[in-house]
């Protein structure tokens, strides 16, 4: 227990002052996250919202296959995008792998089903209720997809963030195509994983304390929008 | 808010589309639904003018008919034929109102542009003519607001804005006050005739009596899926043609 509470001050402390390297390791996870859910963003809502909005053979297939590939577990997705990177395998040529562009790729994969699932859901929900409405406007299919995302932004916004929620807290993937370089492509989840073997444990605490945190964060924007929301939008 | 109002003039000279879609003729139009005839070989014209109201019992067809009339519907058979090919042109000078009011997650002022928008109206026209018709609604007060948050009898009114704002050369409503107080329908009803005083063909369905007999020129009553008559309103309320009518206005008619 004592080594325990020594790990958890030193963690602290770091934490305080703002450690060079932990400082680091954050920001390249945020930086490795954020843009993944960013790209999976601009694939996932389109994606759903097409699915949702058009009638197509096939499309409560395509519904159940989204779905399903929200719980796509992330070291298989570490190693399907690893298969592709590897200097044998189709994109070897890019010489991505083991650098952050492969994390924010593995990341995006694993991202963009959770979007486009949750996006599909919402779209659908609010195509049903606007359908009739916006036929006897005469609006278009395209600019019916824009309208029902643009309403639907607020319940989107929550989708995003339970996918910027997995990005952030999965060790699977990443650990497979970055590598866990040191300085490199060393992020929060990896760092935690390799330090705690190591017996490191004031790190690992640390940033186990600030990925806690985040995701107390991200839970608690995803509340404030959807309360704001239906304060003003009813 | 003067000044935007200041301008209304102007914006009326775009607004209505000069070649007329009416009269609307269909010809032994009937839907099918399950193998079940919902309606039944109905023939009617409906010509640019009077106030028509569809009355009927529930489960009549008096929704499905004005859908099928608006376009939202195919007939399963039949043929719905407009005095105009031009299917554009037919779509957006029409509009329907709906029974529960389908506002956009947006402001009261965003809802009526966005219809603007949808019929073609420039962008540098679209906020004086949110603004005039805001005004005639009385809803001038709530632009900013959201929509979703109005009084039922707002919402409704809004939609009728938003429909009015369109200036249709023919307006469907589907029960548009149902579920409205006393007050709010009879807002409701005085926006409709200034509609209807716009130049707009009003076809709309009731089942609320009183109000059929304060705004129909002429009633089509629709029974199981068929055309029972089609009659001048006061000879309708003082004496309807088919037996199931005369029961329907006694309160005695079952379906």
């Amino acid at each position: 227990m004592n080594e325990f509470n020594t790990a958890f001050v030193t963690a602290i402390h770091l934490i305080a002052n703002l450690d060079q390297e932990l400082l680091a390791i954050v920001v390249l996870s945020l930086q490795v996250s954020l843009s993944a859910v960013l790209l999976a963003a601009f694939i996932g809502l389109p994606l759903g919202a097409v699915v949702a909005v058009f009638r197509f053979p096939g499309k409560g297939l395509m519904i159940t296959c989204l779905n399903a590939l929200m719980g796509l577990p992330p070291v298989v997705v570490g190693l399907m995008v690893y298969l592709m990177l590897s200097r044998a395998g189709p994109l070897g040529e890019l010489g991505l792998l083991f650098t952050p562009s492969a994390m924010v790729i593995a990341q995006c994969v694993l991202v963009t089903p959770i979007i486009a699932a949750l996006t599909c859901q919402t779209v659908t929900d609010l195509h049903k209720e606007y359908d009739e409405q916006l036929r006897s406007l005469g609006v278009g299919p395209m600019r019916t997809i824009v309208t029902l995302l643009w309403d639907g932004r607020f319940s989107l916004l929550t989708g995003i963030l339970a996918g910027f929620g997995r990005a952030s807290a999965e060790v699977g993937a990443v650990i497979i195509v970055g590598g866990n370089i040191n300085h490199v492509t060393r992020v929060m989840t990896t760092t935690i994983a390799l330090e705690t073997s190591k017996g490191n444990l004031a790190l690992a605490l640390g940033l186990g304390l600030i990925l806690m945190l985040l995701a107390l964060l991200v839970n608690g924007a995803a509340m404030a929008v959807r309360d704001a929301a239906q304060r003003i939008y009813g | 808010m003067n000044q935007v109002l200041s301008l209304t003039g102007e914006w009326r000279v775009l607004a209505p589309i000069p070649t007329p879609i009416l009269p609307l003729a269909l010809e032994a139009v009937s839907f099918e639904a399950r193998g079940e005839p919902l309606l039944n070989r109905i023939s009617l014209c409906l010509e640019a003018g009077p106030i028509t109201i569809v009355m009927g019992p529930n489960g009549a067809g008096k929704s499905l008919l004005l859908r099928v009339c608006h376009g939202l519907l195919q007939p399963t058979g039949g043929a719905v034929t407009w005095a105009n090919n031009d299917s554009k042109l037919v779509r957006q000078a029409q509009a329907m109102v709906f029974q529960r009011p389908v506002l956009l997650r947006r402001s009261v002022a965003a809802n009526v542009e966005y219809a603007l928008s949808a019929c073609g109206q420039p962008r540098r026209f679209r906020k004086v003519a949110v603004a005039e018709i805001l005004e005639q609604a009385g809803l001038l007060h709530l632009a900013k607001r959201s929509a979703r948050v109005l009084s039922g009898g707002e919402q409704q009114r809004l939609a009728l804005a938003r429909a009015w704002a369109m200036k249709p050369q023919l307006l469907f409503l589907d029960e548009p006050s149902s579920n409205l107080d006393p007050a709010a329908t009879r807002m409701v009803e005085d926006m409709i005739r200034r509609i209807h005083q716009d130049g707009t063909k009003i076809v709309m369905t009731t089942h609320d009596l009183g109000q059929a007999r304060r705004l129909a020129d002429e009633v089509i009553f629709l029974h199981g899926g068929h055309l029972l008559e089609r009659t001048a309103a006061q000879a309708f309320f003082a004496a309807p043609k088919s037996q199931a009518a005369a029961a329907f206005l006694d309160g005695q008619l079952c379906w």
